[in-house]
């Protein structure tokens, strides 16, 4: 697939919406309205509530396609409309407006977000048919659509931020929503304040991009930055690669992303899959005007890329739980998108090519992964599957699908949007285009090993499992969700439609490659498809043993225990933080306190010695007088002296 | 004339009265010690007067004397009521008001 132009700066203005673009606040509104109603009404929307919601993310969706189809009747760099809704912060010089911005970039996530939503509503009303909390359930899941909306719609950073503490919120929310399960708790807890850290250098980087810039809005900074100290933008842009790394579960603030498996599946698929966690990638291309200008910032990006799409093809390597292992792919395909985001403007748009890509067949191997719980009665041991796909036809194909498209296999999705990242790494260096690639042959074993323990070789049930398929209301969002993740990477790349479409808003450029980008591509394909059939010998054809083997390399056993990610921050971070806080008090309770009862007892000790002279003797009384005079008549007189 | 021998008398007379009142258990005696030292003060007073002149130590006499009786009466119906209930006048025994 050529690129039309070689070179292409962002040359969109951003002008107020008129016409149908005025619509655009409807969107995070809908289901704003749809989580007020569900959260509000109480008892009496039980009956209607999921459905109630289901509306609100379709009519959302809605919107969207109008507002896009609206859009493609525009000329290509007059794309890019704002709506004020009302002047948020007024104060001196900081000026900060509530107001919505639709261009090319919030548009494709504005349809991800509403359209994999909507699927994963319609779905949820089948995997939550069972809880009695279903109501509030989908209240959280509306709450998390108008919160990520907000998020990709705003006109500014800390708008953004708003809407990123929203999505953060509905995360720990979904999370933690089996309350009754103290692992969801934690997990939830885990998780809010791990993104916590990543919203410190957020927060750092608003306040720092008003020093320089004196604004924070996109328009502002975007015009701002070639102005401005490269200290400042590369400083800004280490801050939001943190708050990246937070939000999408990049090394070093990964570890919440495999507890925060302990939600339903359907919040793995919508928040942890497709949407939240790539609102990292959206805000790292978001500011590609400062990224482009900080090699600096651009190098620790794919730093960070590089390690995070090993870290996590090897953490799911060794998982047996079926929804950790996606976890942990999930965290290396965004380490993926982070690579391509890191790249520069060659990489831009592939990145989000390949994060709307990955929405679809993650979202559908998520789903499905659902739909096998649900019909194995909520068993997440991948050793107790196998030989399911005569059993789960739809479901098996759904995931199948989003398999071949997440390996890389010509010609679905993710040939075209992993492997164009792959080969704009070569364009990078050598190092980083193979580490890129080893990453592709990973993502084949791993994804091959789920997939044939799952659907393929023998059964290896428990004795009450009788696994049947999923209703309609959840395997139609898989199938659909499918047939996207085989076809929509093709459809998109015919004329680079979907790089020229984002071209306007993030620029694009021709990467230098060493070798041509035809043999990059075939090397990978046959890379990806020889470590495929090597797993699959070894989980489809072999005896898969029930229990996990004890005899394994020294690997493997760090790949079970998260490449002891946990334990490293549990000895970093959280001993020492526990020991201080002992300390603390400690010495609040015997040194403020002892002070405080301290005094206390003086007052007292030295009450109960002095109470001794009411000795009731009248004559004792009288001395006293005595005395006291004495010492008054002597003080005169030594005063007239 | 030089009214040091009334002052000296003066000072005498308290500070016999004072010890009275500080070593005597008899309520009464108490009292006259008290009287005592009143008169000794009333005696200070007129002294002055004399030596200066005028006439304030005189009224101050008179109003010592009018107080003097005042707190007589007050006094002796006290210790009356007290040796009623208790047939002792002895000042250490009404040792109740203690810690």
């Amino acid at each position: 697939m050529t690129a039309m132009l070689a070179h292409a700066a962002n040359v969109s203005q951003t002008v107020p919406a008129t016409g149908g673009f005025t619509l655009m606040w409807l969107l995070p509104a809908l289901p704003a309205l749809g989580a007020a109603v569900l959260l509000l009404s109480g008892r009496y929307s039980e009956k209607w509530g999921h459905w109630f919601a289901v509306f609100m993310a379709f009519a959302s969706f809605g919107v969207g396609t109008y507002l896009f189809f609206d859009m493609l009747g525009k000329p290509s760099d007059g794309r890019s409309f704002t709506q004020h809704i009302y002047t948020w912060i007024s104060s001196g010089t900081f000026h900060v407006d509530f107001a919505f911005r639709l261009d090319q970039l919030s548009m494709t996530f504005v349809l991800l977000v509403t359209g994999v939503g909507s699927l994963i509503h319609l779905y949820s009303v089948g995997y939550m048919a069972h809880d009695e909390r279903r109501k509030r359930f989908f209240a959280y899941i509306n709450l998390f659509v108008a919160a990520m909306l907000l998020l990709v719609l705003a006109d500014n950073y800390l708008l953004l931020y708003v809407g990123w503490e929203g999505v953060g919120l509905a995360s720990y929310l979904l999370v933690g929503f089996w309350q009754e399960r103290p692992a969801a708790g934690v997990a939830a807890k885990k998780a809010f304040v791990v993104n916590r850290v990543g919203d410190f250098g957020l927060s750092l980087a608003i306040m720092l991009m008003f020093v320089t810039f004196g604004t924070v809005s996109f328009s502002g900074i975007d015009a701002g930055a070639s102005h401005a100290s490269n200290n400042a933008v590369t400083g800004i842009g280490l801050l939001l690669l943190l708050a990246a790394c937070g939000k999408s579960a990049q090394v070093p603030l990964q570890s919440w992303i495999l507890d925060a498996m302990e939600g339903p599946t359907p919040v793995s698929a919508l928040i942890h899959a497709a949407t939240m966690v790539t609102a990292g990638v959206y805000l790292i291309v978001r500011s590609n005007a400062l990224f482009t200008l900080s090699g600096t910032a651009r190098d620790f990006v794919i730093a960070v890329g590089i390690i995070t799409l090993l870290f996590g093809a090897a953490i799911g390597l060794a998982k047996d739980d079926i929804k950790k292992a996606l976890a942990g792919s999930t965290m290396s395909q965004i380490g993926y998108m982070i690579l391509g985001a890191g790249l520069g403007p060659s990489g831009y748009a592939f990145a989000i090519f390949m994060l709307l890509m990955h929405g679809f067949y993650k979202a559908t191997m998520f789903l499905g992964a659902g739909s096998v719980m649900h019909g194995m009665n909520d068993e997440l041991d991948m050793r107790r599957f196998g030989g399911l796909y005569k059993f789960m036809k739809i479901t098996s194909l759904g995931f199948i699908a989003g398999y071949l498209a997440i390996i890389g296999i010509p010609p679905f999705d993710g040939f075209f949007s992993k492997d164009k990242i792959i080969e704009v790494a070569f364009g990078q260096s050598w190092f980083v285009g193979i580490a890129a690639m080893f990453g592709a042959m990973l993502t084949a074993f791993y994804m091959t090993r789920m997939v044939a323990m799952t659907f393929f070789g023998e059964a290896r049930w428990k004795d009450d499992a009788h696994p049947h398929e999923s209703p309609a209301v959840m395997t139609v969002p898989i199938a659909i969700l499918g047939v996207l993740s085989l076809v929509a990477g093709a459809l998109l790349s015919i004329n680079s439609a979907f790089v020229n479409w984002l071209t306007p808003v993030v620029g694009f450029s021709e990467p230098h490659l060493p070798v041509s980008s035809t043999a990059i591509s075939i090397t990978n394909v046959v890379l990806v498809v020889l470590t495929a059939v090597w797993a699959w010998f070894q989980y489809a054809r072999r005896p898969v043993p029930v229990i996990a083997p004890d005899h394994v390399t020294p690997f493997t056993v760090a790949a079970r225990n998260n490449l002891y990610g946990d334990t490293f921050n549990e000895a970093t971070f959280m001993r020492p933080g526990q020991y201080l806080t002992r300390s603390l008090v400690w010495f609040d309770n015997r040194v403020i306190d002892g002070a405080v009862n301290g005094s206390a007892a003086i007052v007292g000790g030295s009450s109960g010695r002095l109470r001794r002279w009411q000795s009731g003797y009248v004559r004792s009384y009288a001395l006293s007088i005595v005395v006291g005079t004495a010492l008054v008549v002597a003080a005169l007189l030594l005063v007239r002296i | 004339m030089t009214s040091n021998a009334y002052l000296v008398l003066a000072a005498i007379l308290f500070t016999i009265g004072g010890a009275g009142v500080l070593l005597r258990r008899n309520a009464i005696v108490a009292f006259l010690s008290v009287e005592l030292m009143l008169n000794a003060s009333n005696l200070a007073f007129i002294t002055a007067a004399h030596q200066w002149g005028t006439l304030t130590g005189q009224v101050v006499a008179f109003f010592v004397m009018v107080v003097a009786a005042a707190e007589v009466v007050v006094g002796l119906a006290i210790i009356v009521t007290v040796f009623r209930t208790r047939r002792s006048a002895s000042v250490d025994e009404s040792s109740l008001l203690r810690w």
